[in-house]
Protein backbone atom coordinates (compact mmCIF):
# COMPACT_ATOMS: atom_id res chain seq x y z
CA UNK A 1 0.00 0.00 0.00
CA UNK A 2 2.84 2.47 0.98
CA UNK A 3 4.64 1.33 -2.19
CA UNK A 4 1.82 2.18 -4.02
CA UNK A 5 0.96 5.76 -2.57
CA UNK A 6 4.52 6.69 -3.01
CA UNK A 7 4.81 5.76 -6.62
CA UNK A 8 1.65 7.66 -7.16
CA UNK A 9 3.18 10.95 -5.52
CA UNK A 10 6.15 10.76 -7.44
CA UNK A 11 5.38 10.41 -11.43
CA UNK A 12 9.32 10.37 -12.23
CA UNK A 13 9.72 10.53 -15.98
CA UNK A 14 12.18 7.97 -15.83
CA UNK A 15 9.63 5.52 -14.08
CA UNK A 16 7.69 6.44 -17.03
CA UNK A 17 9.67 5.84 -19.66
CA UNK A 18 10.51 2.55 -18.16
CA UNK A 19 6.73 1.51 -17.93
CA UNK A 20 6.00 3.10 -21.84
CA UNK A 21 9.37 0.50 -23.04
CA UNK A 22 8.42 -2.44 -20.62
CA UNK A 23 4.56 -1.72 -21.92
CA UNK A 24 6.15 -1.77 -25.68
CA UNK A 25 8.34 -4.78 -25.70
CA UNK A 26 5.53 -6.67 -24.21
CA UNK A 27 3.08 -6.14 -26.82
CA UNK A 28 5.48 -6.80 -29.47
CA UNK A 29 6.15 -10.23 -27.66
CA UNK A 30 2.33 -10.34 -27.66
CA UNK A 31 2.16 -9.88 -31.11
CA UNK A 32 5.28 -12.38 -31.85
CA UNK A 33 3.45 -15.88 -29.58
CA UNK A 34 -0.01 -14.54 -31.35
CA UNK A 35 1.55 -15.31 -34.70
CA UNK A 36 2.91 -17.96 -34.64
CA UNK A 37 0.32 -19.89 -32.95
CA UNK A 38 -1.90 -18.33 -35.48
CA UNK A 39 0.63 -19.61 -38.37
CA UNK A 40 1.04 -22.73 -36.66
CA UNK A 41 -2.89 -22.92 -36.80
CA UNK A 42 -2.97 -21.97 -40.23
CA UNK A 43 -0.49 -24.52 -41.29
CA UNK A 44 -1.64 -27.80 -39.60
CA UNK A 45 -4.63 -29.70 -39.60
CA UNK A 46 -7.60 -29.67 -39.06
CA UNK A 47 -8.89 -27.12 -41.02
CA UNK A 48 -12.11 -25.29 -41.33
CA UNK A 49 -12.43 -24.91 -45.32
CA UNK A 50 -16.01 -23.67 -44.66
CA UNK A 51 -14.23 -20.82 -42.70
CA UNK A 52 -11.42 -20.13 -45.29
CA UNK A 53 -14.16 -20.11 -47.78
CA UNK A 54 -15.97 -17.50 -46.19
CA UNK A 55 -13.12 -15.27 -45.31
CA UNK A 56 -11.51 -15.27 -48.77
CA UNK A 57 -15.00 -14.03 -50.02
CA UNK A 58 -15.35 -11.32 -47.70
CA UNK A 59 -11.50 -10.15 -47.90
CA UNK A 60 -10.93 -11.14 -51.57
CA UNK A 61 -14.01 -10.63 -53.53
CA UNK A 62 -15.70 -7.97 -51.88
CA UNK A 63 -12.78 -6.11 -51.67
CA UNK A 64 -12.59 -5.76 -55.39
CA UNK A 65 -14.53 -2.66 -56.00
CA UNK A 66 -13.11 -0.64 -53.00
CA UNK A 67 -9.46 -1.64 -54.47
CA UNK A 68 -10.38 -1.00 -58.28
CA UNK A 69 -11.52 2.51 -57.60
CA UNK A 70 -8.72 3.73 -56.10
CA UNK A 71 -6.23 2.34 -58.55
CA UNK A 72 -8.13 3.77 -61.45
CA UNK A 73 -7.91 7.22 -59.81
CA UNK A 74 -4.57 6.70 -58.98
CA UNK A 75 -3.32 5.32 -62.18
CA UNK A 76 -5.04 8.88 -63.93
CA UNK A 77 -3.59 11.16 -61.47
CA UNK A 78 -0.58 9.75 -61.28
CA UNK A 79 -0.31 9.51 -65.13
CA UNK A 80 -1.15 13.40 -65.40
CA UNK A 81 1.12 14.48 -62.82
CA UNK A 82 4.59 12.46 -64.31
CA UNK A 83 3.35 13.62 -67.48
CA UNK A 84 3.76 17.54 -66.30
CA UNK A 85 7.00 16.83 -64.41
CA UNK A 86 8.53 14.83 -66.99
CA UNK A 87 7.60 18.09 -69.58
CA UNK A 88 9.81 19.79 -67.13
CA UNK A 89 13.18 18.74 -68.98
CA UNK A 90 11.33 16.74 -72.25
CA UNK A 91 10.59 13.40 -71.09
CA UNK A 92 7.09 13.29 -71.41
CA UNK A 93 7.12 10.38 -73.84
CA UNK A 94 8.59 7.96 -70.46
CA UNK A 95 5.36 8.80 -68.65
CA UNK A 96 3.80 4.99 -69.60
CA UNK A 97 6.93 3.32 -68.14
CA UNK A 98 7.00 5.13 -65.00
CA UNK A 99 3.49 5.26 -64.35
CA UNK A 100 3.95 1.45 -64.79
CA UNK A 101 6.73 0.94 -62.76
CA UNK A 102 5.43 3.50 -60.08
CA UNK A 103 1.83 0.80 -60.07
CA UNK A 104 3.80 -2.40 -60.01
CA UNK A 105 6.26 -1.96 -57.69
CA UNK A 106 5.20 0.65 -55.29
CA UNK A 107 1.56 1.77 -55.45
CA UNK A 108 -0.41 -1.12 -56.23
CA UNK A 109 0.80 -3.49 -53.28
CA UNK A 110 0.46 -0.65 -50.86
CA UNK A 111 -2.99 1.03 -51.28
CA UNK A 112 -4.75 -2.14 -51.71
CA UNK A 113 -2.98 -3.25 -48.36
CA UNK A 114 -4.20 -0.06 -47.36
CA UNK A 115 -7.67 0.12 -48.14
CA UNK A 116 -7.64 -4.09 -46.86
CA UNK A 117 -6.50 -2.00 -43.47
CA UNK A 118 -9.50 0.10 -43.68
CA UNK A 119 -11.98 -2.58 -44.84
CA UNK A 120 -10.72 -5.35 -43.21
CA UNK A 121 -8.68 -5.35 -40.71
CA UNK A 122 -11.13 -3.27 -38.62
CA UNK A 123 -13.96 -5.48 -39.70
CA UNK A 124 -11.82 -8.36 -38.31
CA UNK A 125 -11.24 -6.49 -35.28
CA UNK A 126 -14.83 -5.43 -34.52
CA UNK A 127 -16.10 -8.91 -35.26
CA UNK A 128 -13.73 -11.10 -33.16
CA UNK A 129 -13.50 -8.33 -30.22
CA UNK A 130 -17.25 -8.49 -30.27
CA UNK A 131 -17.02 -12.53 -29.58
CA UNK A 132 -14.76 -11.98 -27.33
CA UNK A 133 -16.84 -9.38 -25.22
CA UNK A 134 -19.94 -11.68 -25.40
CA UNK A 135 -17.79 -14.66 -24.27
CA UNK A 136 -18.13 -16.56 -27.82
CA UNK A 137 -14.29 -17.07 -27.60
CA UNK A 138 -14.69 -18.46 -24.59
CA UNK A 139 -17.71 -20.56 -25.52
CA UNK A 140 -15.83 -22.02 -28.57
CA UNK A 141 -13.20 -23.32 -26.17
CA UNK A 142 -15.60 -25.12 -24.15
CA UNK A 143 -16.92 -26.57 -27.04
CA UNK A 144 -13.68 -28.13 -27.50
CA UNK A 145 -12.35 -25.80 -30.69
CA UNK A 146 -9.58 -24.09 -31.01
CA UNK A 147 -10.06 -20.50 -31.69
CA UNK A 148 -6.75 -20.22 -33.40
CA UNK A 149 -7.64 -22.38 -35.87
CA UNK A 150 -11.27 -21.48 -36.40
CA UNK A 151 -10.99 -17.76 -36.47
CA UNK A 152 -7.44 -16.73 -36.56
CA UNK A 153 -6.08 -18.87 -39.04
CA UNK A 154 -8.60 -18.72 -42.08
CA UNK A 155 -8.19 -15.00 -41.97
CA UNK A 156 -4.26 -14.86 -42.23
CA UNK A 157 -4.45 -17.60 -44.84
CA UNK A 158 -6.97 -15.70 -46.71
CA UNK A 159 -5.09 -12.22 -46.45
CA UNK A 160 -1.82 -14.03 -47.66
CA UNK A 161 -3.62 -15.30 -50.48
CA UNK A 162 -6.23 -12.72 -51.68
CA UNK A 163 -3.81 -9.95 -51.48
CA UNK A 164 -1.82 -10.30 -53.61
CA UNK A 165 -4.56 -11.31 -56.05
CA UNK A 166 -6.43 -7.97 -55.79
CA UNK A 167 -2.82 -6.52 -56.16
CA UNK A 168 -2.70 -7.93 -59.30
CA UNK A 169 -6.11 -6.57 -60.18
CA UNK A 170 -4.89 -2.95 -58.64
CA UNK A 171 -2.09 -3.19 -61.50
CA UNK A 172 -4.25 -3.75 -64.12
CA UNK A 173 -6.43 -1.08 -63.38
CA UNK A 174 -3.83 1.50 -62.60
CA UNK A 175 -2.37 1.25 -65.66
CA UNK A 176 -5.35 1.32 -67.17
CA UNK A 177 -6.28 5.01 -65.54
CA UNK A 178 -3.15 5.82 -66.83
CA UNK A 179 -3.56 4.96 -70.36
CA UNK A 180 -7.46 6.71 -70.36
CA UNK A 181 -6.10 9.94 -69.09
CA UNK A 182 -3.12 9.63 -71.91
CA UNK A 183 -5.46 8.89 -74.71
CA UNK A 184 -8.35 11.16 -73.88
CA UNK A 185 -6.35 14.10 -72.56
CA UNK A 186 -2.64 13.76 -73.62
CA UNK A 187 -3.10 12.47 -77.41
CA UNK A 188 -0.83 9.17 -76.49
CA UNK A 189 -1.93 6.72 -79.15
CA UNK A 190 -3.51 4.01 -77.29
CA UNK A 191 -1.33 1.23 -79.01
CA UNK A 192 2.14 2.30 -78.25
CA UNK A 193 1.18 2.94 -74.99
CA UNK A 194 0.45 -0.17 -74.21
CA UNK A 195 3.18 -1.61 -76.48
CA UNK A 196 5.75 0.84 -73.91
CA UNK A 197 4.66 -0.26 -70.70
CA UNK A 198 4.57 -3.87 -72.10
CA UNK A 199 8.04 -4.37 -73.58
CA UNK A 200 9.62 -1.81 -70.15
CA UNK A 201 8.02 -4.07 -67.34
CA UNK A 202 10.07 -6.85 -66.45
CA UNK A 203 8.32 -9.57 -64.31
CA UNK A 204 10.16 -8.78 -61.02
CA UNK A 205 8.84 -5.66 -61.26
CA UNK A 206 5.10 -6.98 -60.65
CA UNK A 207 6.82 -9.98 -58.47
CA UNK A 208 8.05 -8.10 -56.24
CA UNK A 209 4.85 -6.33 -55.90
CA UNK A 210 3.27 -9.47 -55.50
CA UNK A 211 5.69 -10.51 -52.96
CA UNK A 212 4.92 -7.33 -51.05
CA UNK A 213 1.00 -7.99 -51.29
CA UNK A 214 1.21 -11.29 -49.44
CA UNK A 215 3.49 -9.55 -46.27
CA UNK A 216 0.47 -7.15 -46.19
CA UNK A 217 -1.33 -9.33 -46.18
CA UNK A 218 -0.82 -11.02 -43.69
CA UNK A 219 -0.10 -7.96 -41.58
CA UNK A 220 -3.44 -6.48 -42.08
CA UNK A 221 -5.07 -9.96 -40.91
CA UNK A 222 -2.79 -10.36 -38.56
CA UNK A 223 -3.72 -6.96 -36.96
CA UNK A 224 -7.12 -7.15 -36.55
CA UNK A 225 -7.28 -10.47 -34.93
CA UNK A 226 -4.52 -9.92 -32.79
CA UNK A 227 -6.42 -6.68 -31.01
CA UNK A 228 -9.84 -8.30 -31.60
CA UNK A 229 -8.18 -11.32 -29.64
CA UNK A 230 -6.91 -8.87 -27.01
CA UNK A 231 -10.13 -6.91 -26.53
CA UNK A 232 -11.57 -5.68 -22.91
CA UNK A 233 -14.10 -3.14 -21.42
CA UNK A 234 -17.14 -4.38 -23.67
CA UNK A 235 -17.78 -1.87 -26.05
CA UNK A 236 -15.86 0.67 -25.81
CA UNK A 237 -12.60 -1.94 -26.30
CA UNK A 238 -13.93 -3.04 -29.45
CA UNK A 239 -14.03 0.46 -30.59
CA UNK A 240 -10.28 0.98 -28.98
CA UNK A 241 -9.22 -2.40 -30.90
CA UNK A 242 -10.88 -1.00 -34.54
CA UNK A 243 -8.69 1.89 -34.06
CA UNK A 244 -5.36 0.23 -33.25
CA UNK A 245 -5.96 -2.76 -35.59
CA UNK A 246 -6.09 0.19 -38.40
CA UNK A 247 -3.55 2.02 -37.35
CA UNK A 248 -0.94 -0.45 -36.26
CA UNK A 249 -1.68 -2.23 -39.32
CA UNK A 250 -0.57 1.23 -41.87
CA UNK A 251 2.30 2.04 -39.71
CA UNK A 252 3.52 -1.45 -40.07
CA UNK A 253 2.22 -1.99 -43.88
CA UNK A 254 4.41 1.49 -44.88
CA UNK A 255 7.63 0.00 -42.20
CA UNK A 256 7.43 -3.60 -44.27
CA UNK A 257 7.31 -1.75 -47.36
CA UNK A 258 10.55 0.18 -47.11
CA UNK A 259 12.18 -2.97 -45.70
CA UNK A 260 10.98 -5.19 -48.64
CA UNK A 261 12.33 -2.49 -50.81
CA UNK A 262 15.48 -2.35 -49.65
CA UNK A 263 15.62 -5.82 -49.72
CA UNK A 264 15.13 -6.32 -53.19
CA UNK A 265 16.99 -3.43 -54.36
CA UNK A 266 19.82 -5.32 -53.51
CA UNK A 267 18.69 -8.65 -53.94
CA UNK A 268 18.75 -7.36 -57.38
CA UNK A 269 22.07 -6.10 -57.51
CA UNK B 1 -15.54 -38.05 2.96
CA UNK B 2 -15.50 -41.35 1.63
CA UNK B 3 -16.12 -40.89 -1.99
CA UNK B 4 -14.01 -38.90 -4.19
CA UNK B 5 -15.74 -35.77 -5.14
CA UNK B 6 -15.96 -35.33 -9.00
CA UNK B 7 -14.93 -31.66 -8.90
CA UNK B 8 -12.91 -29.86 -5.88
CA UNK B 9 -11.31 -26.88 -5.32
CA UNK B 10 -8.10 -26.51 -3.02
CA UNK B 11 -7.02 -23.92 -1.70
CA UNK B 12 -7.25 -21.94 -5.14
CA UNK B 13 -6.06 -18.32 -5.03
CA UNK B 14 -6.32 -16.28 -8.10
CA UNK B 15 -5.40 -11.94 -7.90
CA UNK B 16 -6.29 -9.43 -10.47
CA UNK B 17 -3.90 -6.52 -9.96
CA UNK B 18 -3.22 -7.26 -6.35
CA UNK B 19 -6.69 -8.14 -5.34
CA UNK B 20 -7.20 -11.87 -4.22
CA UNK B 21 -10.84 -12.27 -6.16
CA UNK B 22 -10.44 -16.14 -5.02
CA UNK B 23 -8.08 -15.93 -1.41
CA UNK B 24 -7.48 -20.08 -1.15
CA UNK B 25 -11.24 -21.58 -2.40
CA UNK B 26 -12.19 -24.89 -1.17
CA UNK B 27 -15.20 -26.30 -2.52
CA UNK B 28 -16.42 -30.21 -3.54
CA UNK B 29 -18.98 -31.31 -5.23
CA UNK B 30 -20.32 -34.83 -5.00
CA UNK B 31 -20.90 -36.80 -8.61
CA UNK B 32 -24.71 -36.48 -10.17
CA UNK B 33 -25.26 -33.61 -7.67
CA UNK B 34 -26.10 -30.24 -8.31
CA UNK B 35 -24.05 -27.34 -6.74
CA UNK B 36 -25.60 -23.46 -6.60
CA UNK B 37 -22.54 -20.77 -5.33
CA UNK B 38 -24.81 -17.72 -4.31
CA UNK B 39 -22.88 -14.57 -3.61
CA UNK B 40 -23.13 -10.84 -4.55
CA UNK B 41 -21.33 -9.02 -7.42
CA UNK B 42 -18.00 -9.29 -7.98
CA UNK B 43 -17.46 -11.73 -5.37
CA UNK B 44 -15.64 -13.83 -7.75
CA UNK B 45 -18.41 -16.55 -8.66
CA UNK B 46 -17.44 -16.16 -12.72
CA UNK B 47 -14.25 -16.67 -11.65
CA UNK B 48 -14.73 -19.96 -9.82
CA UNK B 49 -15.96 -21.06 -12.74
CA UNK B 50 -13.34 -19.57 -15.33
CA UNK B 51 -10.64 -21.43 -13.19
CA UNK B 52 -12.35 -24.65 -13.54
CA UNK B 53 -12.98 -24.32 -16.98
CA UNK B 54 -9.61 -23.58 -17.61
CA UNK B 55 -10.23 -19.85 -19.66
CA UNK B 56 -8.36 -18.29 -15.82
CA UNK B 57 -5.55 -19.51 -14.52
CA UNK B 58 -4.95 -19.75 -10.61
CA UNK B 59 -2.00 -18.60 -8.76
CA UNK B 60 -2.43 -21.07 -6.21
CA UNK B 61 -4.13 -24.36 -5.48
CA UNK B 62 -5.32 -27.00 -7.38
CA UNK B 63 -8.78 -27.90 -9.20
CA UNK B 64 -9.45 -32.00 -8.85
CA UNK B 65 -11.46 -34.17 -11.36
CA UNK B 66 -12.38 -37.27 -10.81
CA UNK B 67 -9.47 -36.41 -8.00
CA UNK B 68 -7.00 -35.58 -10.87
CA UNK B 69 -5.43 -31.73 -10.95
CA UNK B 70 -6.43 -30.23 -13.98
CA UNK B 71 -4.54 -26.80 -13.64
CA UNK B 72 -2.26 -26.17 -16.33
CA UNK B 73 -2.96 -29.03 -18.73
CA UNK B 74 -2.33 -28.31 -22.36
CA UNK B 75 -4.26 -27.28 -24.75
CA UNK B 76 -4.79 -30.68 -26.51
CA UNK B 77 -5.74 -32.30 -23.02
CA UNK B 78 -7.99 -29.57 -22.30
CA UNK B 79 -9.28 -29.70 -25.60
CA UNK B 80 -10.69 -33.29 -24.32
CA UNK B 81 -11.28 -32.84 -21.09
CA UNK B 82 -14.27 -30.34 -22.69
CA UNK B 83 -15.66 -33.07 -24.78
CA UNK B 84 -16.82 -34.05 -21.18
CA UNK B 85 -17.74 -30.33 -20.28
CA UNK B 86 -21.04 -28.54 -20.58
CA UNK B 87 -21.71 -24.71 -20.35
CA UNK B 88 -24.89 -22.55 -20.18
CA UNK B 89 -22.97 -18.79 -21.01
CA UNK B 90 -24.87 -15.73 -18.91
CA UNK B 91 -25.32 -13.87 -22.43
CA UNK B 92 -26.00 -17.38 -23.98
CA UNK B 93 -22.96 -16.60 -25.78
CA UNK B 94 -24.73 -18.38 -28.65
CA UNK B 95 -22.24 -17.73 -32.04
CA UNK B 96 -24.30 -14.39 -34.37
CA UNK B 97 -22.65 -15.75 -37.14
CA UNK B 98 -24.11 -19.21 -37.25
CA UNK B 99 -27.86 -20.32 -37.23
CA UNK B 100 -29.06 -21.72 -34.14
CA UNK B 101 -28.82 -25.63 -35.65
CA UNK B 102 -25.18 -25.09 -36.45
CA UNK B 103 -25.13 -23.23 -32.65
CA UNK B 104 -26.12 -26.46 -30.85
CA UNK B 105 -24.09 -28.82 -33.07
CA UNK B 106 -21.27 -27.02 -32.81
CA UNK B 107 -19.42 -29.60 -30.83
CA UNK B 108 -20.45 -32.15 -33.08
CA UNK B 109 -19.43 -30.56 -36.41
CA UNK B 110 -16.54 -29.22 -35.64
CA UNK B 111 -14.58 -31.30 -33.01
CA UNK B 112 -16.23 -34.41 -33.28
CA UNK B 113 -16.58 -34.52 -37.17
CA UNK B 114 -20.03 -35.73 -37.25
CA UNK B 115 -21.90 -35.07 -40.71
CA UNK B 116 -24.45 -32.12 -40.98
CA UNK B 117 -27.11 -34.62 -41.92
CA UNK B 118 -26.74 -36.29 -38.36
CA UNK B 119 -25.53 -32.80 -36.37
CA UNK B 120 -28.68 -31.23 -37.36
CA UNK B 121 -30.81 -34.13 -36.20
CA UNK B 122 -29.18 -34.26 -33.35
CA UNK B 123 -29.40 -30.64 -32.87
CA UNK B 124 -33.12 -30.66 -33.13
CA UNK B 125 -33.04 -33.22 -31.19
CA UNK B 126 -31.35 -30.92 -28.36
CA UNK B 127 -33.80 -28.40 -29.04
CA UNK B 128 -36.75 -30.10 -28.72
CA UNK B 129 -35.02 -31.46 -25.17
CA UNK B 130 -35.67 -27.73 -24.21
CA UNK B 131 -38.90 -27.10 -25.55
CA UNK B 132 -37.82 -24.99 -28.67
CA UNK B 133 -39.83 -25.37 -32.01
CA UNK B 134 -37.57 -27.30 -35.18
CA UNK B 135 -38.53 -24.18 -37.10
CA UNK B 136 -36.45 -22.47 -34.68
CA UNK B 137 -33.00 -24.56 -36.14
CA UNK B 138 -32.94 -22.22 -38.95
CA UNK B 139 -33.01 -18.83 -37.61
CA UNK B 140 -30.19 -16.68 -36.27
CA UNK B 141 -29.29 -16.05 -32.61
CA UNK B 142 -30.44 -12.52 -32.69
CA UNK B 143 -33.71 -13.38 -34.24
CA UNK B 144 -34.73 -14.91 -30.97
CA UNK B 145 -36.40 -13.62 -27.61
CA UNK B 146 -33.14 -13.27 -24.89
CA UNK B 147 -35.05 -16.81 -22.90
CA UNK B 148 -35.13 -18.64 -26.94
CA UNK B 149 -31.35 -18.02 -26.71
CA UNK B 150 -30.88 -19.44 -23.28
CA UNK B 151 -32.49 -22.32 -24.25
CA UNK B 152 -30.68 -22.86 -27.04
CA UNK B 153 -27.44 -22.05 -25.15
CA UNK B 154 -28.74 -25.20 -22.64
CA UNK B 155 -29.37 -26.89 -25.87
CA UNK B 156 -26.00 -26.41 -26.97
CA UNK B 157 -24.89 -27.45 -23.25
CA UNK B 158 -26.34 -30.69 -23.00
CA UNK B 159 -25.97 -32.11 -26.80
CA UNK B 160 -22.76 -34.32 -26.36
CA UNK B 161 -24.35 -35.08 -23.02
CA UNK B 162 -21.75 -33.92 -20.93
CA UNK B 163 -20.41 -35.44 -17.09
CA UNK B 164 -20.02 -31.88 -15.73
CA UNK B 165 -22.54 -29.00 -16.12
CA UNK B 166 -21.64 -25.48 -15.85
CA UNK B 167 -24.56 -22.46 -15.52
CA UNK B 168 -23.57 -19.28 -15.23
CA UNK B 169 -26.08 -16.49 -14.09
CA UNK B 170 -28.92 -18.93 -16.07
CA UNK B 171 -31.77 -16.48 -14.98
CA UNK B 172 -30.37 -13.10 -15.28
CA UNK B 173 -32.06 -11.01 -17.14
CA UNK B 174 -35.01 -13.02 -17.94
CA UNK B 175 -38.40 -12.14 -16.77
CA UNK B 176 -39.63 -14.47 -13.68
CA UNK B 177 -41.49 -16.92 -15.54
CA UNK B 178 -38.79 -16.82 -18.28
CA UNK B 179 -36.76 -18.16 -15.52
CA UNK B 180 -38.94 -20.18 -13.53
CA UNK B 181 -39.27 -22.08 -17.37
CA UNK B 182 -35.48 -22.13 -17.44
CA UNK B 183 -34.55 -23.34 -14.06
CA UNK B 184 -36.85 -26.11 -14.93
CA UNK B 185 -35.46 -27.37 -18.03
CA UNK B 186 -32.04 -26.94 -16.42
CA UNK B 187 -33.08 -29.38 -13.37
CA UNK B 188 -34.58 -31.68 -16.12
CA UNK B 189 -32.01 -32.11 -17.94
CA UNK B 190 -29.45 -32.38 -15.33
CA UNK B 191 -31.51 -35.15 -13.68
CA UNK B 192 -31.77 -36.75 -16.95
CA UNK B 193 -28.35 -37.12 -18.02
CA UNK B 194 -27.28 -37.80 -14.47
CA UNK B 195 -24.47 -34.70 -14.57
CA UNK B 196 -23.00 -33.38 -11.69
CA UNK B 197 -23.23 -29.32 -12.04
CA UNK B 198 -22.20 -26.27 -10.70
CA UNK B 199 -24.21 -23.13 -11.18
CA UNK B 200 -23.56 -20.09 -9.96
CA UNK B 201 -26.53 -17.00 -9.58
CA UNK B 202 -27.83 -14.52 -7.13
CA UNK B 203 -31.53 -15.26 -7.88
CA UNK B 204 -32.64 -17.43 -4.82
CA UNK B 205 -35.37 -19.41 -6.33
CA UNK B 206 -33.39 -20.28 -8.98
CA UNK B 207 -30.80 -21.83 -6.16
CA UNK B 208 -33.50 -23.45 -4.78
CA UNK B 209 -34.62 -25.00 -7.97
CA UNK B 210 -32.00 -26.63 -9.64
CA UNK B 211 -29.47 -26.87 -6.51
CA UNK B 212 -29.43 -30.09 -3.99
CA UNK B 213 -26.60 -27.95 -2.32
CA UNK B 214 -25.93 -23.91 -1.89
CA UNK B 215 -22.88 -22.96 -1.02
CA UNK B 216 -21.80 -18.85 -0.59
CA UNK B 217 -19.08 -16.72 -1.90
CA UNK B 218 -17.99 -13.73 0.27
CA UNK B 219 -14.89 -11.99 -0.26
CA UNK B 220 -13.02 -15.25 -2.24
CA UNK B 221 -14.14 -18.09 0.44
CA UNK B 222 -16.67 -19.81 0.88
CA UNK B 223 -18.65 -18.68 4.16
CA UNK B 224 -21.87 -20.72 4.62
CA UNK B 225 -22.64 -24.25 3.06
CA UNK B 226 -25.69 -26.46 3.41
CA UNK B 227 -28.47 -28.51 1.76
CA UNK B 228 -31.07 -25.97 -0.44
CA UNK B 229 -33.64 -26.54 1.85
CA UNK B 230 -32.00 -24.90 4.82
CA UNK B 231 -31.12 -21.67 2.91
CA UNK B 232 -33.78 -20.14 4.65
CA UNK B 233 -33.46 -21.46 8.24
CA UNK B 234 -29.83 -21.31 8.84
CA UNK B 235 -28.88 -18.55 10.84
CA UNK B 236 -25.58 -17.50 9.44
CA UNK B 237 -25.33 -13.55 9.75
CA UNK B 238 -24.01 -13.43 5.98
CA UNK B 239 -26.46 -15.55 4.52
CA UNK B 240 -29.67 -13.80 6.35
CA UNK B 241 -28.68 -10.58 5.05
CA UNK B 242 -28.13 -11.92 1.82
CA UNK B 243 -31.59 -13.85 1.54
CA UNK B 244 -33.37 -10.97 3.37
CA UNK B 245 -31.98 -8.30 1.44
CA UNK B 246 -30.96 -6.18 3.66
CA UNK B 247 -27.84 -3.46 2.83
CA UNK B 248 -27.14 -3.37 6.77
CA UNK B 249 -25.58 -5.90 7.95
CA UNK B 250 -21.98 -8.46 8.44
CA UNK B 251 -21.72 -7.53 4.31
CA UNK B 252 -20.69 -4.13 3.35
CA UNK B 253 -20.54 -3.57 -0.64
CA UNK B 254 -18.09 -1.11 -1.68
CA UNK B 255 -20.70 0.27 -4.17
Amino acid sequence: MTAQAARKAAPNPIRALGRSTLAAISTVGGVGVFAVRGVAAALSPPWFFGQLWRQIVAIGFFSLPVVGLTAVFTGAALALNIFTGGGRFNAEQVMPQIVALGITRELGPVLAALMLAGRVSAAIAAEIGAMRATEQIDAMRTLSTDPFRYLVGPRLLAGVLMLPILTAVADTIGVAGGWLVATRVLDFSPTVYIRNTISFLESWDIISGLIKAGVFGFIVTLMGCYHGYNASGGARGVGRATTHAVVSSAILIFASDYLLTTFFTHAAK
Amino acid sequence: MTQTPKLAWKGVTKRFGGRAVLDGLDLSVAPGKSLVIIGGSGQGKSVTIKTALGLLRPEAGEIELDGKNIVGLSEGARRKLFSRIGVLFQGAALFDSLTIWENVAFRLLNADGVSRKVAKDRAIEALEQVRLAPSVADRYPSELSGGMQKRAGLARAVVAQPEILFFDEPTTGLDPITAAAINELISNQVRRLGSTAVSITHDLASAQTIGDEIAMLHDGKIIWRGPAAELHTTDNPYVRQFVEGRAEGPISHAV
